[in-house]
């Protein structure tokens, strides 16, 4: 089966140049998983909760992807897709080259040593029963593998590399603090010297100084063992912190995938930019400064019934009648900066002809700032001036599809398409 | 639901006997059976019918009436015909009718007393954690758990009846004398409730205990309501909802036939009747008894879950 | 016991029987203590502070440091709904508005729960009853304080919901909480807090169980009400951007004491408390370049059974043998006014503080 799986896998290129790359640790393609809703006595499925629906993305060799989003948006499933403690519903998954996506509980076993997860909960995620060394012990022994100089040796070094006293071998979960116990989570993840290892909230759970010391020891280790991270959280500032690259999750989709640095200076999707300004700034100096602070409407939408087209447009201040109807494609608008909207930010207008407001961004445009509004249409202008003095071929290239078809110019476009965009909406 | 917990039960009581290599019919006449009438009883009640063909003439029965007819004897049951007893030669029906407010007045009567005294010692104990009282409660509690009805029945029987001659232990129908009934339903009542007034304090103090610590009273608190308020409403609100789930199962149980109180108190109710009808083997009572006895548990169960959603609004929608 | 006049007399003000003071709010040594089968759990241990109305004061701490325990106090939810046997011990004085709470009549502290003095929990998911209706719980806040008639305080619990921005309110005031979303909740929760215009409000850890664009929000809304009514807020929370948006004192909570008390700016630019510099350097922060790395502080939370000696950071504290005779470890630090109105406790000279903050911790931060 995984055989058949892998034929189709190779005939979709996705992406184009990163196909047979082997830098590509894990690439993820078209990932999805719909849970059922079951009712009544007979159990008929009535409905789905898409939480993840689609989604495309790869992992280098070495590099830390950070996922952000928040809850519901999908990301701790996508993080069980991936380590397959999950079966998709749909896409693929391929670790090093090998579909993955259908893979059964054998199959999956060799694969279990180089892919490990790292979860959220220090507490109920360890056995109270077992002490830490059958607990970090406890992957050699469903691997079957015999450590050099003997389990207990190799475990004693395991709690030294993760800063806990080895002669705690003995112990229980519970005689250990929230962060020792995290790093005891640490320790079993890395026991079999994994490639990928995929961590859910891995601090969340934990206090302020000690958040610290465990982002350090992930650090620490990715350095030391040439490790490849998929950090998932919730906290902006943890995954600026550790991440190479992110990915920022709504209702089952990722709208932006970009380095750290682009992210962070220019993000282009509307949702990044409204999550980022909501974070509150430990700087009471800034405390007047709240213009800059972008307010979303309302609550995430149900991922029963997802909105249709873009998912963002029912908060969204920009959204215009083509977010309703069209879903924006993720693309790789700047290099390395791949965003999935019809009118980012920081960049030129996809969809300049369609400028009429929806009704409902009318209402979340009284949430953002003056400044925010007019300093991002200059930012877009600019670069729309930009890209088109560069010959604007180049931009136009990288997305396909309906989005920039008959944008030659944004900036002077965006003037001319008021009375197309009015007919487009009345359709 | 009903159908299919009938059909299950009727399939029991009909395929176990022959599996089991008992002559329903040899049953039906006796020790001392000459083939002959053996036959006759046979063809009489339908005995070698297909099963399909009996489980539709005993439905029919119950719905329509039903005509048995053998060697020229012909019998009219009218509906609910429930079919004919072996032993008694009376129709079941009128013997589940005259027993079943028995019964249904032992089990109600004896539920109000023990949520009264269950969930008020429930709740005390629980408000008094750790204290004498809660200790002393508990006791009584695992007592009254423990303690078989036989054992306490006939403790108070001989204490207050024979003993003291305070009441006079015989069962007087309602209708009769309104004193008598009582007089003959204390004891039963309180036989019974001690056992069950026990389980629901044990219940009510953990999830009482349990409901204390949730946040929702915190916030009752917080807002400045008084005590009372907080404990009577608030938390009791959400203990009442296991309480009404077994609430539900004991009565359905219950007016099935509570057998060893009416047994120790020699109370005329279809626990009484189906002990009987087990020692004479007689099948259509055990049957009769049986139906009776699961339909008052989906009942039961029917009005736990409208009582539900009452309470818990959060299960309406689902 | 012994040791009540001690902690408290280095704030500067009196202790004992003394006369009300003239700050709307003021916990004098505040103690709250709970017997347990392994100890006496010190959860809150000699606690001072002050609080005019109109002013927001941000309790900052790790969890176990005793924020959300010295609120409770404040509140008087420590005595009302205390069974059984095993009773926190509170010691100390909390004046509010003129009236010592510890001391007073418990239905008179009840009389003032919910109209002088309200409080927003952590998670409005389980803070509100599942059982009933989000306007019945508003009602109910209300007539406990004011007698109406259920309509009018129900015509008051739909202006409430306005107020707090959820949407067509005559209709919502009929939901029960599932009905809600997280942050609808919460609004739903404030409205129930404010709705007899409480001069205090006590909002613990409001916004740690929702997602940052609806922490946003309530954000938002707190400081706006908090305008709006002028009440005296108390803001606990783990989460120094969340203080840092809200608060204009700061009091940093370790091992169930106060390590550093003043206004936000010097908390934030002068911390004079190892631990605060500590706090400073673990948190990433959006608002910086990227750090290279986090400064975290070492070891584990105290154990509140068994408090370290001396100084109750001594063991995690990078500094401990900069002051002389061991001291760290054997005296336990006083509050000493480094500047004006603003506290901290440690044995290090301020100078030797100061150096090291200006020249070891704030460049890395």
């Amino acid at each position: 089966m995984s055989e058949k799986s892998k034929d189709t896998a190779v005939t979709i290129p996705a992406q184009g140049e990163s196909a047979g790359d082997p830098e590509i640790l894990l690439k993820v393609t078209g990932l999805q998983k719909h849970f059922p809703i079951k009712k009544g006595l007979l159990q008929r499925q009535v409905g789905a909760v898409h939480a993840v629906d689609g989604i495309d993305f790869e992992v280098r060799a070495g590099e830390t992807l950070g996922v952000v989003g928040e809850s519901g948006c999908g990301k701790s499933t996508m993080g069980r897709l991936i380590t397959r403690l999950l079966e998709p519903t749909g896409g693929t998954v391929e670790f090093e080259g090998k579909d993955i996506t259908h893979l059964g509980m054998g199959g999956m076993r060799p694969l279990r040593r180089d892919v490990q997860m790292i979860f959220q909960d220090p507490y109920s995620s360890l056995n109270p029963r077992h002490t830490i060394g059958t607990i970090v012990g406890a992957p050699f022994k469903l691997q079957g593998v015999t450590p050099e100089g003997g389990l207990k040796k190799e475990v004693q070094r395991l709690l030294s590399v993760v800063g806990l006293n080895p002669e705690h071998y003995n112990r229980y979960p519970h005689e250990f603090s929230g962060g020792q116990r995290q790093r005891i989570g640490i320790a079993r993840a890395l026991a079999l010297n994994p490639k990928l290892v995929v961590a859910d909230e891995p601090v969340s759970a934990l206090d302020v100084s000690i958040q610290a010391q465990v982002v350090n020891l992930l650090d620490d280790l990715q350095q030391e063992l040439g490790l490849t991270y998929v950090i998932i959280a919730h906290d902006l500032s943890v995954v600026r912190h550790v991440s190479d690259r992110i990915a920022v999750m709504y209702l089952g989709k990722i709208v932006e995938l970009a380095d750290r640095d682009s992210l962070y200076k220019a993000p282009m999707h509307p949702y990044t930019k409204a999550l980022m300004s909501a974070v509150p700034i430990p700087d009471p100096r800034r405390k007047d400064a709240k213009s800059e602070r972008i307010l979303l409407r309302g609550d995430v939408p149900s991922p029963i019934s997802p909105p249709s087209g873009c998912r963002f447009h029912t908060r969204c201040w920009k959204a215009t009648e083509i977010c309703r109807t069209t879903e924006p494609p993720l693309l790789e608008l700047k290099p390395g900066q791949r965003v999935a909207c019809h009118h980012p930010e920081n960049f030129e207008d996809q969809a300049p002809q369609d400028t009429v407001l929806l009704s409902v961004a009318r209402e979340a445009a009284e949430l953002v700032a003056d400044e925010v509004l007019a300093e991002s249409a200059e930012t877009s202008a600019a670069v729309a001036a930009e890209v088109a003095d560069a010959g604007g071929a180049e931009a136009v290239s990288a997305s396909t599809g309906t989005a920039s078809t008959g944008t030659v110019s944004g900036g002077s476009a965006a003037a001319d398409g008021a009375d197309a965009g009015q007919e487009s909406t009345e359709k | 639901m009903l159908v299919v917990i009938v059909m299950v039960v009727f399939g029991i009581f009909f395929l176990v006997p022959k599996w089991a290599g008992v002559d329903i019919a040899a049953s039906f006449v006796g020790k001392q059976a000459d083939p002959a009438s053996v036959e006759a009883v046979r063809e009489k009640l339908g005995l070698s019918d297909p099963i399909y063909h009996q489980v539709w003439e005993f439905f029919k029965g119950i719905f329509a009436g039903r005509t048995y007819s053998g060697g020229g004897d012909v019998t009219q049951c009218a509906a609910p015909c429930f079919g004919y007893s072996f032993r008694s030669e009376q129709a079941v029906w009128p013997v589940l009718t005259d027993r079943f407010p028995v019964t249904l007045g032992l089990a109600l009567g004896a539920a109000v007393l023990w949520l009264i005294f269950g969930l008020a010692a429930g709740v005390l104990s629980a408000l008094k954690r750790g204290t004498f009282w809660d200790r002393g409660a508990m006791v009584v509690a695992l007592a009254g758990v423990s303690l078989p009805i036989y054992f306490t029945g006939l403790l108070s029987l001989a204490i207050f009846a024979f003993g003291l001659h305070w009441l006079d232990a015989q069962y007087v129908p309602l209708d009769q004398s309104f004193g008598g009934y009582f007089g003959g339903m204390i004891l039963p009542w309180i036989t019974l409730a001690f056992l069950y007034a026990a389980m629901y304090a044990r219940i009510t103090r953990a999830t009482m205990l349990e409901i204390l610590g949730e946040d929702y009273i915190r916030t009752a608190r917080a807002k400045g309501l008084k005590e009372q308020v907080v404990i009577g409403k608030h938390a009791m609100r959400s203990t009442m909802t296991p309480i009404l789930t077994m609430l539900g199962m004991d009565l359905g149980a219950l007016i099935g036939g509570a057998i060893l109180t009416e047994s120790t108190f020699n109370l005329p109710g279809l626990g009484r009747a189906v002990l009987d009808a087990i020692k004479t083997q007689d099948l259509p009572i055990i049957l009769g008894v049986t139906l009776i006895t699961s339909l008052a548990v989906l009942l039961a169960n029917l009005v736990v879950d409208i009582l539900y959603a009452v309470i818990d609004p959060r299960v309406r929608l689902a | 016991m012994s040791d009540l006049t001690k902690s408290g007399a280095a704030v500067g003000e009196p202790t004992g029987a003394s006369p009300a003071p003239t700050a709307f709010l003021e916990v004098r040594d505040l103690k709250v203590h709970f017997p347990t089968d392994d100890g006496l759990v010190k959860s809150v241990d000699g606690l001072s502070f002050q609080l005019e109305k109109g002013k927001t004061l941000g309790i900052v701490g790790e969890s176990g440091s005793g924020k959300s325990v010295t609120s409770l106090g404040i509140m008087g939810l420590h005595t009302a709904g205390q069974y059984g046997k095993r009773k926190a011990q509170l010691s100390g004085e909390i004046w509010l508005d003129g009236t010592e709470l510890l001391s007073a009549d418990p239905d008179h502290v009840r009389k003032l729960r919910g109209r002088e003095m309200s409080m927003i929990f952590q998670d409005p998911l389980s803070a509100l009853h599942p059982y009933y209706t989000i306007g019945h719980q508003i009602v109910e806040a209300y007539r406990v304080h004011h007698p109406v008639d259920k309509k009018t305080a129900k015509r008051r619990a739909v202006e409430m919901l306005d107020r707090v921005g959820i949407p067509q309110p005559d209709k919502r005031v009929d939901s029960y909480p599932h009905e809600f979303s997280g942050g609808m909740r919460q609004r739903a929760m404030i409205a129930m807090s404010l709705v007899n215009n409480p001069e205090l409000l006590i909002a613990d850890e409001p916004t740690t169980a929702l997602d940052v664009t609806v922490q946003a929000q309530i954000l938002d809304l707190i400081r706006d009400l908090q305008k709006e009514f002028g009440s005296a807020v108390i803001v606990i929370t783990h989460d120094l951007g969340v203080v840092a948006e809200l608060a204009d004192d700061i009091l940093v909570m370790y091992g169930g004491r106060c390590i550093e008390r003043g206004p936000a700016d010097k908390v934030f630019y002068e911390p004079r408390h190892p631990y605060t510099w500590g706090l400073l350097g673990s948190m990433p922060r959006l608002d910086r370049e990227q750090q290279e790395r986090l400064i975290p502080v070492k070891g584990s939370p105290p154990s509140l059974i068994n408090v370290p000696s001396g100084c109750a950071f001594n063991p995690r504290c990078p500094y401990a043998d900069i002051p002389k005779d061991n001291v760290t470890r054997t005296v336990r630090p006083e509050l000493t006014e480094v500047d004006t109105r603003h506290w901290a406790a440690c044995h290090m000279t301020q100078e030797q503080r100061e150096r090291i903050w200006t020249e070891e911790i704030a460049p890395k931060l």
